[in-house]
């Protein structure tokens, strides 16, 4: 049965949570990311594989960790290993999905988890930097951007600093570049709606909004020029059970949905 | 198969490269200055910090940023006040932040600084990467590996499959380039041989034979590339049990130079198997960071740091409950207190 009541971030999470597949692996962060892949595991992907980039691979976790380094991040794994061996592994073509989000994207996928500002030596924020997020958006097959505040700020021309290689400037511009050949961002998931990249321009494309979010809504939202797909579908709302499993299951601590 | 002119650099970086060490260098000085002698190198953390840490020396932190990390040491080197460190950003979280908190950083490479994960950005660091009073060089948390495993390896540099198109790259030192035997375009990084390193492990023997339980992060290249390894351990063991599964030997005694004893070593940082974060102190810390009035993190430097005289002293103002209930976290036997 759908709920009634349900927050952005829940949605959101189970959106994030279809686009894997069972039987893939995934490398994730802390908070949604990891949500999202808890969460398949839980229902439609029992054999999806976590990788986390401090060197836990296939744990058993038995609750959400705060930290992509922490001891829940290898609670009864199949292996413990170092940060280079994920990034190994990632390269020699054994990661399919690596979740990623920032503080800026363009519409290119292109992110920045950088700074704010025109100058580097002094920029206005600075934020972490790329962690393993260029390493995860250079080297996995494919990309699942998740940004949870949906605005023209954030959505943006041009972003100051471009920390993880979305398709860059277009098509083939990631090989052109040096990067591994067929992978990059494939979806876009946000608090309004659902997106992919259009094949031939690799420009973001709407494919679905939340309910009782409009087309027109995500427009507003979004400082460039967004392609909308012909058939614009609605995300289906998570369930009560849903639900259930992303409080009591995933996260009783509330870290990630604030009690 | 290209021709020799057609390696040519097509597109580079301006980051400025902190650590000046070369690969060649290092390995002449290990001839003349590393024991490879079975020798007793326990000592206490003030002599190790005295021995071992200079002004200006390029310091590579283990763990993950605030898990299995030798806080220790780390509040050692604030208290003894050593200036001017560069740092290997990678993975920094708590070490790097009390390091930056105490004035003893003046450049960092960075891979991720500046964010406690999900507890979001610490004050102390962004005031001094905004105001431009610590210099930067940014690279990623893969690169940073890469570099190390070359300087483990003994090599210059390291072709890497990351950075590329990105200004990420633009304000590394990186450096783009065909492939000479495929001609793909890889971007080459400079190699990494730190001055010192600090490690906290789960157990050592006193020659410094290291055993790490869980994931290894980035110690074993760390240990393999610094010219000097300082590591300290929740517990000294006897060589008799090293010897009973070597295979568990993940940094053998020759790469090391000092090795301490410190239970509750990584506090408030996790030690897998051993005891969960220090939640509370964390949140209260990154408050005192965050606080406009630099009084307020003065007096917690003086409170935690310079008014205790070890790291003993700082477990006793902590209290024994507090760190029996971080075991039982670790365990899962009582709800963590995600304040």
């Amino acid at each position: 049965m759908n709920a009634e009541n349900y927050s952005l971030r829940e949605l959101m999470a189970v959106v994030a949570a279809r686009q894997l597949r069972d039987g893939k692996a995934v490398a994730v962060g802390t908070g949604l990311p990891l949500v999202a892949a808890m969460f398949a595991q839980l229902t439609h992907a029992p054999n999806l594989v976590i990788f986390f980039e401090a060197g836990g691979i296939a744990p058993q976790l038995p609750t959400l960790p705060i930290s992509v380094g922490d001891s829940r991040t290898i609670h009864k794994a199949l292996c413990t290993t170092t940060l280079i061996d994920i990034m190994d592994s990632m390269r020699r073509g054994f990661i399919d999905y690596a979740f990623l989000g920032g503080a800026q994207i363009d519409g290119y996928g292109n992110l920045n988890s950088t700074m704010i500002g025109d100058d580097y030596e002094k920029p206005k924020v600075r934020f972490p930097g790329s962690g393993g997020a260029n390493d995860f958006g250079s080297l996995a097959w494919e990309t699942l951007i998740i940004m949870d505040r949906h605005s023209p700020r954030r959505f943006i021309e041009k972003v100051d600093f471009i920390t993880t290689p979305g398709f860059l400037y277009g098509s083939g511009a990631r090989e052109e570049e040096g990067l591994s050949e067929n992978t990059g961002p494939s979806r876009v998931i946000t608090d309004l709606c659902l997106m992919d990249f259009e094949p031939e321009s690799k420009r973001m494309r709407l494919i679905a909004t939340h309910p009782r979010i409009t087309v027109d809504d995500v427009i507003k939202a979004t400082g460039f020029e967004l392609i909308i797909a012909d058939d614009v579908e609605t995300t289906k709302p998570p369930t009560i059970e849903d639900l259930r499993l992303l409080h009591e299951v995933i996260d009783p601590n509330g870290f990630v949905f604030k009690k | 198969m290209l021709n020799i002119s057609e390696m040519k650099i097509l597109k580079e970086g301006t980051g400025e490269i902190f650590c000046k060490n070369t690969p060649s260098e290092v390995r002449k000085w290990t001839r003349e200055n590393k024991s490879r002698a079975l020798i007793d190198k326990r000592m206490n953390i003030k002599d190790a910090v005295k021995k071992y840490v200079k002004d200006g020396d390029y310091l590579a932190i283990g763990g993950f940023g605030h898990i299995r990390i030798p806080m220790a040491i780390i509040y050692e080197i604030v208290r003894q006040r050593i200036k001017d460190l560069s740092v290997a950003g990678h993975t920094a979280v708590q070490d790097i932040d009390m390091l930056m908190a105490g004035g003893c950083v003046s450049a960092v490479d960075i891979a991720y600084v500046v964010g406690f994960e999900l507890r979001g950005l610490s004050g102390v660091q962004r005031r001094l990467f905004e105001s431009g009073q610590v210099k930067k060089t940014d690279y990623t948390n893969g690169a940073m590996s890469y570099r190390i495993r070359a300087g483990a390896q003994g090599v210059p540099f390291i072709p890497v499959k990351v950075m590329l198109g990105t200004d990420t790259m633009m304000h590394s030192p990186g450096k783009v380039v065909k492939c000479p035997f495929t001609g793909e375009k890889v971007l080459l990084l400079p190699s990494l041989n730190p001055d010192v390193c600090i490690i906290h492990a789960h157990r050592a023997d006193m020659y410094g034979n290291v055993q790490i339980d869980g994931h290894i992060v980035k110690d074993d290249l760390q240990a393999r590339a610094s010219k000097r390894v300082i590591v300290m351990c929740e517990e000294l063991i006897s060589d008799d049990i090293i010897r009973q599964d070597p295979g568990k030997t993940v940094i053998p005694f020759y790469m090391v130079d000092a090795v301490v004893e410190q239970p509750w070593g990584s506090h408030p940082g996790n030690m897998p198997y051993k005891y969960y974060f220090d939640h509370k102190f964390t949140e209260d810390y990154l408050a005192v960071g965050r606080n406009k009035d630099p009084k307020v993190l003065e007096k917690w430097l003086e409170d935690w740091v310079y008014s205790l005289d070890s790291f003993d002293d700082y477990l006793v103002k902590l209290g024994p409950r507090r760190l029996y209930n971080l075991r039982d976290a670790e365990f899962l036997r009582e709800p963590v207190r995600g304040d």
